[in-house]
């Protein structure tokens, strides 16, 4: 129980905590706008590492430096997740945009089990190695409490949250996400066209949630199908808890929820690790249903 | 005219919120739309917006210097990019966004730029840019809250979140723009500094204007010709004169008839 074990643990939560960011930035855009739980989000995610891993076997035959590799495999499949995401509202909640809430939930629940076993189906339900192509920070050699993948994966999160605060405190297609979360009908009679505006968000959503699906996968050093369930919830879990629809709370509660894990797991059981989220979920619910930066809902009568 | 509505009906289930309604607008007039509360007013402002598709019947419009063309069921987005604009009876602002950007969204059915500009910032993209805020600002001036433009909307007194909605509107660049109740909650000296707004938008920007509105004074001082709706039915038409002294109208605000 000393200082190196906690920041070891410290170091470790902030990993997670960027991991689930990345996913829980899309699920708060799209629950933001669309008011839906995407729960095939975190398929999203697999689909990223496992397109990543194809492009690079692909790619290993052309003998390019590893970095290279890398860098163009990553390309490749955050454009080719950002398609399923595209894709995805498309076909399974654009249809449904005007029945209640509740069909297209559905939806993505069935979405979800779809890709996962697709994917099992098309490659295998066995555990892959994953290259483990993240460079070595130099810089990093003498120091042990904070791995150079690690300290990768919190620099590329941090990157990503100011671009899109950026994109979507400055631009035009930002401001009118902001509108269309915050008025929908408004924003569509004041001429937005909110069909685009739902697409470009699961457009930047399925972007970061690839980001996470890759950096993770590399640092981790294998993949199955299943590994966007247990995220997706979670990072769901992140979500509701910093405030479902706030995306500085999705940011805010994914931290929170990361650390809570490393912590719970290091210093009470590592058994119980995935228990903290559900615990946390279930208390926030409890305590306030609104999440930690979320405005109460106010009903209208 | 500009906007023609023909036998337009709207129910909802087994109700008949507006029943055959015809009414034509013409360029460079201030038509006002009234009616005892519940007399489908608003739900008629929705179908010529596209918040609902009607029922039945047709909507045209025939923009200054344009053809005619139906707008039935288009969706909203579109009708607003032909030209009508709206504001509503209870204030619907984008609260959380400054005074500035609830006008810069306005003018978004305006622009060129798409997801690509704003990633790569090019340089039209950033003049386009440029030049939104550069008119949001005048826009502003015009309504006169030039003075809140960094305020966010749901800090702004009541008086002037009524004008950001007018300004929202204004942005979107219309030919005819329907208020819903300009002057609901308004004590009677905003009144007649909307009077003044209202008159000068017709005069200067060259706007027809379409008005829903409980005050009498209001609606006698300011338009040419005066619709009343009573139970989803146009009951009577004509100039405010012809309307105040209609028997029909009388009756359907004071009940039974009064001039027994």
């Amino acid at each position: 129980m000393d200082f190196e074990f906690f920041v070891n643990l410290l170091f470790s939560g902030l990993t997670r905590g960027s991991i689930y960011a990345l996913l829980a930035l899309g699920y708060t855009m799209v629950y933001g706008i669309v008011k839906l739980i995407n729960f095939a989000h975190g398929e999203v995610y697999m689909i990223g590492a496992f397109t990543t891993l194809i492009m690079v076997s692909v790619l290993t035959i052309l003998n390019l430096p590893i970095l290279a590799i890398a860098v163009i495999a990553a390309l490749v499949a955050i454009v080719w997740s950002a398609g399923y995401g595209y894709t995805l509202d498309k076909i399974a909640y654009k249809p449904l945009r005007e029945a209640p809430r509740l069909s297209a939930l559905i939806s993505a629940i069935g979405m979800s089990l779809f890709l996962q076993n697709y994917v099992r189906l098309a490659q295998t339900s066995d555990f892959l190695p994953f290259p483990r192509f993240l460079p070595t920070v130099r810089f990093l050699d003498n120091y042990d409490g904070l791995s150079s993948s690690q300290f990768i994966i919190f620099t590329t999160t941090t990157v990503v949250m100011v671009i899109l605060t950026i994109f979507i405190k400055f631009t035009r297609v930002g401001k009118s996400m902001r509108a269309a979360a915050q008025d929908r009908m408004m924003a569509t009679l004041t001429g937005v066209n909110v069909n685009k505006t739902i697409s470009v968000t699961f457009l930047i959503g399925s972007v970061t949630a690839a980001i996470g699906g890759i950096l993770i996968s590399a640092h981790v050093g294998q993949i199955n199908f299943y590994i966007g369930f247990l995220a997706g919830i979670k990072a769901f879990v992140a979500a509701v808890l910093g405030g479902i629809g706030s995306i500085p709370g999705a940011v805010l509660g994914s931290f929170v929820l990361g650390l809570t894990e490393s912590f719970g797991a290091g210093y009470i059981s590592s058994d119980y690790e995935d228990v903290f989220a559900f615990i946390i979920l279930v208390l926030i619910l409890i305590f306030r249903p609104s999440g930690i930066l979320g405005k109460p809902a106010a009903q209208k009568v | 005219m500009i906007l023609k509505a023909t036998q337009l009906s709207m129910d909802f289930g087994g109700l008949r919120a507006v029943d055959r309604v015809d009414i034509e607008i013409h360029e460079g007039e201030i038509v006002a739309l009234i009616g005892p509360n519940g007399a489908g007013k608003t739900t008629f402002f929705n179908c010529v917006t596209g918040v609902y598709p009607p029922t039945e019947g047709q909507i045209h419009i025939n923009p200054p210097g344009g053809t005619e063309v139906s707008i039935t069921g288009l969706k909203p987005n579109r009708i607003a990019e032909r030209g009508l604009a709206r504001t509503f009876q209870n204030i619907r602002l984008f609260p959380n966004m400054t005074v500035l950007e609830n006008v810069m969204v306005g003018r978004d059915c305006r622009l060129k730029a798409g997801i690509l500009g704003a990633i790569l910032r090019d340089r039209r993209t950033r003049e386009e840019e440029e030049q939104v805020i550069h008119d949001s600002h005048e826009i502003l001036k015009k309504i006169g809250i030039e003075q809140h433009v960094n305020e966010q909307a749901k800090n702004l007194p009541y008086g002037a979140q009524r004008r950001l909605e007018i300004a929202r509107a204004i942005a979107t660049e219309p030919f005819l723009l329907l208020l819903d109740e300009p002057a609901a909650g308004m004590n009677p000296q905003e009144t007649r500094q909307l009077d003044d707004l209202i008159l000068r938008l017709r005069d200067v920007e060259k706007l027809t204007i379409f008005l829903i509105e409980h005050d009498m004074s209001l609606v006698m001082r300011l338009s040419e010709r005066i619709y009343v709706m009573d139970y989803g039915e146009l009951i009577a038409h004509g100039s405010p004169a012809e309307v105040k002294s209609n028997p029909l109208v009388i009756k359907a605000y004071l009940g039974e008839d009064v001039s027994a």
